[in-house]
């Protein structure tokens, strides 16, 4: 396949970037998105040219490192895919293809394709939890779960923290991030004591660094590479509305 | 044998594991160890490094202890190790199937499986605890998989007879990973943990003999810094990337262990690598890894090749009496859940034999036609319809229609830095835990044991151990001269290969020495390859100083030079595991040696003059390696030739 | 928003129930319009209690754009630098990325319309006619672009209650799995209802059915 690129180059965080168009041939429909990239990157190399900086590291779709916004899609075309998991197959010969960051005040640019995500390691840490110290665990079937619960816990649990849902909010929100862990750990039994502060307090975290509201567009839904229904959300919402206005908040 | 490649020395043995009866060692040896005063701790540092399952799990435990704990994880969030990847489930032995299991009857299998080259007493002791780690994850909020009654599922999984596993889907090592990432966050949230993420070890810092800290490199800055503690923790992963194309991700590397390695830490068994038999074929030379398809699925998937060679007709084409299902032919008993190296090699015989399917005849079939008949499409999906789907993004295939076509690919690494019982290496105050030790696998790792293994250093073994050494030794303040030595032996490497400016960029030195690896030290291994190999990495290491290309600078993000120094010490792990090969005349787990096989082809043990841990001490640049033996003792499972017949 | 939008929804199906009487006639219609203003009576003087539903209303639509303004300002902040490529829209579609421009062409024309039918400034009739003259003027055939006018607004009312209703339930919380296909069913009766109640009496009017 022969393709052009046009991917957002940005040397340092204060630089202004711009986007650099880069010609590539001889790519595989076999080839992954990365794998592509991984081509260009060896050429730019051998030409003496600084490679494209991005992000990724298991490209299995697991660990949700990797982004890109691909002509204007977190994750590119395919839905339910990291673009890890994304192959050349999914674009056409001669395509010209967009290649951008997570755009995001929250998410500002490190270099090129790399942004800093630690605001949504911030939100876990803010409460995003069971306590539990180790050794305190009681047997571990002193506790059923109902299965639906359960399934539905380990659903909104398969979030991979990649961010795409952010990337792709019109409001730069990171609800149904929030969302899917309050409804994980909310749907556990083990997760009920914290459940009223945790909502609060991840949800000040989250807007302290810079997220933008929901308006429930489902963008972030249809982007998320696991397919986490906006229902998560919906749970959100309403579990801060009791936290706060039921006065159900401890702490 | 000679001994031209490797120097001989003195034997070395666990002298921490308490003696008396298995079942109490671990016991014992909990009450042995020395505690550290609760006000003490707080005064305590420890340096961590990686947050899988292993490093997060003991920072989240060392934390809450009231260590101080400094961690580090060279990806942009500790949520994202590798760890996260793991698909098929984690042993216990609950016994909740009623159907026989016991903690002996798991540390029984896992020291067959691991083909006795592992220690009882770790073994034990990981059976042991393997019960805690699933009543501590359910605490968490791990949502493991359940039955309508509420309770946990169990399924059987690689190589065992009863229901042992516990899962959540597909994806139980991303939410046991999230388990113990939420809890150390919870920790950093505390104050007890101060986390750097995007940060690379890159040298130990020593002093009077002890590990004291670390050298790292902020990956966004290229600013190189030095921490200094009481003592450090190395929870790196494994080395599977020497292959270049492994179900590793593709940063994980060998470089913290390596770089211990070279200030005296051993590095035991480092040949015995896990082939997993179910990966997803290599489609070309754009391949930048494999990736695993979990073993959960030959408990319902048939693997077969044709029957004849060449065969080149579709999979729906080939009548069923021309199919040969090889594994239910040759082990009627396990059929297709022999354990992995079985399976494996198996794959690669048919496939050699000419018979193997798919592009270059590197491939088998594994069918779920008659599971998808037995079972109904609808139960198939509720199993693996997240697998189905990332072999169909992948390869383009649907395998609910034709057959899915799967290979052997390098998937975890048994070997690593010695310890000793409590997970110490030779240096003291240096720790290491989860698949960066060669501790509890032996020579072959059983499915669903290398969750149970991380876990089971970082919340229960580990502070044992170094509590106990932390209680024995009063270490003062590190001289300066100690931590600038090291800095400089780092900033010295970053700027050699600034200099070099050669002509070849560093993925292509990765992959010519992962091409080696893989056919000279790979599934099946020869002397006359080996020695070769021997010949050919010192090549490729002296090409790679003199010819390698690393653009930009040292003070930036240079995802180049991050890789260039993990070649560079992939390189010279290599020549050792290939020296660890070359020596080990004998077959077991994951090393297979052609010429030790019986008349079936079976691989072939030699306990008397192999039944030890090779542990290798780094000589210096050029030297040959020495190696230290560590003589295994069986005491309550007798080495017999595994059989899975 | 969820809040303010539920009122406001409420004050649209009185509303529009009160514009239906229209069909019945002309007396009828001018004695529900001087009935609301009587509500009440005697306990409270003349036009208390429309006076307090019209404050309330008032309170709910400012509190409303406020709403909308403070997060459209929050999402501009929230994405300093745009896109480069056309950002692709891939779920809810038309209804929901109508909301924010939308809502002002919504409150362009409410203006407009109390301008016409509450404070009688642009209608043709004024002041002095009875109500039922001044709807009868104001859609009078000649007038078609009037008309028009109310078509298109009230339509876009209808996409904005299609989204709004569905997200005011998400945005409290009250949405499931479960009851996901009976809101998407709700929120697209109640705004096809009301659009279609709204759109039917301009559209007799100047189709002559009520004159």
């Amino acid at each position: 396949m022969k393709l052009t690129l046009r991917i957002w180059r940005q040397s340092s965080p204060a630089e202004k970037g711009r986007m650099v168009e880069y010609p590539v041939e001889d790519i595989s429909p076999d080839a992954s998105f990365l794998e592509m990239l991984d081509v260009l990157n060896e050429k730019l190399i051998a030409d003496g040219e600084e490679p494209v900086a991005f992000d990724h590291d298991c490209r299995e779709g697991i660990c949700g490192m990797c982004s890109l916004v691909i002509n204007g899609t977190p994750h590119g075309p395919e839905r339910n895919t990291t673009t890890c998991q994304l192959h050349m197959r999914k674009f056409e010969d001669g395509e010209v293809i967009d290649v951008e960051p997570w755009r995001a005040k929250a998410f500002p640019v490190v270099k090129d394709l790399v942004v800093d995500r630690s605001p949504l390691d911030r939100i876990i840490q803010s409460g995003g939890y069971i306590s539990a110290p180790t050794g305190t665990a009681p047997e571990a079937h002193s506790v059923p779960v109902p299965k639906a619960d359960a399934d539905r816990a380990f659903e909104a649990a398969e979030c991979i923290g990649c961010g795409a849902c952010v990337a792709a909010c019109p409001n730069g929100s990171a609800a149904l991030f929030l969302g899917a862990k309050v409804t994980h750990l909310g749907l556990m039994p083990q997760g009920q004591p914290e459940r009223w502060d945790r909502v609060v307090n991840m949800l000040e975290t989250h807007d302290d660094a810079g997220f933008g509201g929901c308006t429930n567009t489902g963008e972030c839904s249809v982007a998320c590479p696991k397919g986490i229904s906006m229902d998560v959300i919906s749970r959100l919402n309403g579990d801060m509305l009791k936290a706060s206005v039921g006065g159900k908040k401890k702490r | 044998m000679t001994d031209t490649f490797y120097e001989s020395g003195e034997p070395i043995a666990d002298e921490r594991a308490p003696h008396g009866p298995v079942e109490n060692r671990w016991t014992t040896r909990k009450f042995e160890a020395k505690l550290v005063n609760p006000a003490n701790k707080r005064k305590k540092k420890i340096i961590i490094i990686g947050t899988g399952l292993a490093g997060g799990s003991a920072g989240a435990t060392l934390g809450e202890a009231g260590y101080q704990v400094v961690q580090f994880c060279f990806q942009d969030s500790p949520r994202r190790a590798h760890s996260i990847a793991a698909q098929g489930g984690i042993n216990a032995a609950k016994n909740y199937r009623n159907d026989g299991d016991s903690v002996h009857r798991l540390f029984y299998d896992t020291v067959k499986g691991g083909d006795f080259r592992a220690r009882e007493s770790n073994v034990h002791r990981l059976a042991e605890i393997s019960t805690q780690i699933i009543d501590q994850c359910v605490a968490q909020g791990v949502p493991f998989a359940r039955e309508y009654g509420g309770l946990l599922d169990n399924r059987s999984f690689g190589g065992t007879q009863v229901s042992r596993t516990f899962y959540a889907r597909g994806q139980t090592g991303q939410q046991l990973l999230l388990g113990a990432y939420q809890a150390l966050m919870r920790q950093v949230e505390a104050g007890n943990v101060e986390l750097h993420a995007r940060h690379e070890m890159l040298d130990l810092i020593m002093e009077d003999g002890r590990a004291r800290g670390v050298v790292v490199r902020d990956l966004l800055t290229g600013e190189i810094k030095n921490h200094t503690a009481d003592a450090v923790v190395l929870a790196s992963g494994g080395y599977g990337n020497v292959y270049f194309l492994s179900t590793n991700a593709m940063g994980s590397n060998v470089t913290a262990s390596w770089r211990a390695h070279k200030h005296g830490a051993y590095f035991a068994n480092p040949c015995y690598t896990q082939i997993h038999p179910t990966c997803i074929p290599v489609s070309g030379d754009h391949q930048s890894k494999l990736t695993l398809m979990s073993e959960s699925l030959r408990n319902d998937g048939r693997v077969w090749v044709p029957k004849k060679a060449g065969d080149d007709r579709k999979p729906s084409a080939i009548p069923e009496d021309e199919r040969d299902y090889y594994l239910e032919r040759i082990y009627p008993s396990f059929g297709n859940l022999v354990p992995r190296d079985i399976a494996s090699r198996a794959a690669k015989n048919v496939c050699d034999e000419g018979r193997g399917v798919g592009p270059g005849g590197l491939g088998v079939y594994l069918d779920f036609a008659d599971a998808i008949e037995r079972l109904g499409r609808k139960t198939v999906e509720a199993k693996y319809g997240n697998l189905f789907e990332m072999y169909e993004r992948i390869t383009g295939e649907n395998p609910y229609d034709t057959p899915m076509r799967i290979y052997p690919a390098v998937h975890y690494t048994m070997g690593g830095l010695w310890v000793d019982y409590d997970l110490q290496s030779n240096i003291p105050g240096l720790f290491v835990i989860g698949e960066a030790n060669f501790s509890d696998h032996g020579a072959n790792r059983l499915g669903a044991s290398a969750l149970m293994q991380g876990l089971a250093d970082g919340y229960f073994v580990l502070p044992t151990g170094l509590g106990d050494y932390i209680a024995r030794n009063e270490l003062g303040p590190v001289s300066e001269a100690a931590v600038a030595e090291a800095q400089e032996r780092v900033s010295a490497q970053i700027e050699k290969f600034l200099a070099i400016d050669g002509d070849r960029t560093v993925d292509s030195f990765h992959r010519e020495l992962g091409h080696i690896m893989w056919e000279y030290c790979g599934m099946e291994r020869t002397e006359e390859g080996l020695r070769k190999a021997l010949e050919l990495i010192p090549a490729l290491r002296a090409e790679f100083w003199t010819r390698l290309k690393v653009t930009g600078k040292g003070d930036e993000l240079n995802q180049q030079l991050e890789k260039a120094g993990r070649v560079a010490d992939f390189l010279e792990l290599g020549e050792l595991m290939v020296v660890d090969a070359l020596h080990r005349a004998e077959s077991c787990g994951g090393h297979f040696r052609a010429e030790s096989q019986d008349e079936d082809g079976e691989a072939k043990r030699d306990d008397d003059n192999f039944g030890y841990v090779a542990a290798w001490e780094w000589a210096g640049q050029d030297r040959q390696p020495v190696l230290h033996k560590e003589a295994l003792e069986f005491e309550y499972v007798k080495p017999t030739q595994r059989s899975y017949k | 928003m969820a809040v303010t939008g539920g009122v406001l929804v409420l004050f649209l199906v009185a509303h529009m129930v009160g514009n239906l009487k229209i069909f019945m006639g002309a007396e009828d219609f001018n004695h529900y319009a001087h009935w609301l203003r009587t509500m009440g009576e005697p306990a409270v003087p003349y036009r208390t209690l429309l006076t307090v539903l019209e404050v309330g209303l008032v309170v709910a639509v400012v509190l409303h754009m406020w709403s909308a303004v403070s997060l459209a300002r929050r999402a501009r902040a929230a994405r300093p630098v745009k896109y480069e490529a056309k950002k692709k829209s891939h779920a809810h579609g038309y209804a929901t990325h109508t909301m924010r421009y939308g809502g002002v062409i919504i409150l362009l024309f409410i203006i407009w319309h109390l301008l016409d039918l509450t404070f009688f400034v642009v209608n043709p009739k004024g002041g002095d006619a009875s109500p039922y003259e001044r709807v009868v003027a104001d859609f009078a055939p000649e007038r078609w672009y009037i008309t028009l006018f109310y078509v298109v607004a009230v339509l876009l009312v209808g996409l904005h209650l299609w989204h709004g209703i569905w997200s005011a339930f998400q945005s409290l919380g009250l949405r499931s799995l479960r009851n996901e296909h009976t809101l998407r069913v709700l929120a697209l009766t109640v705004s096809v209802v009301l659009t279609l109640g709204f759109l039917a009496v301009p559209l007799a009017v100047t189709f002559g059915w009520v004159s």
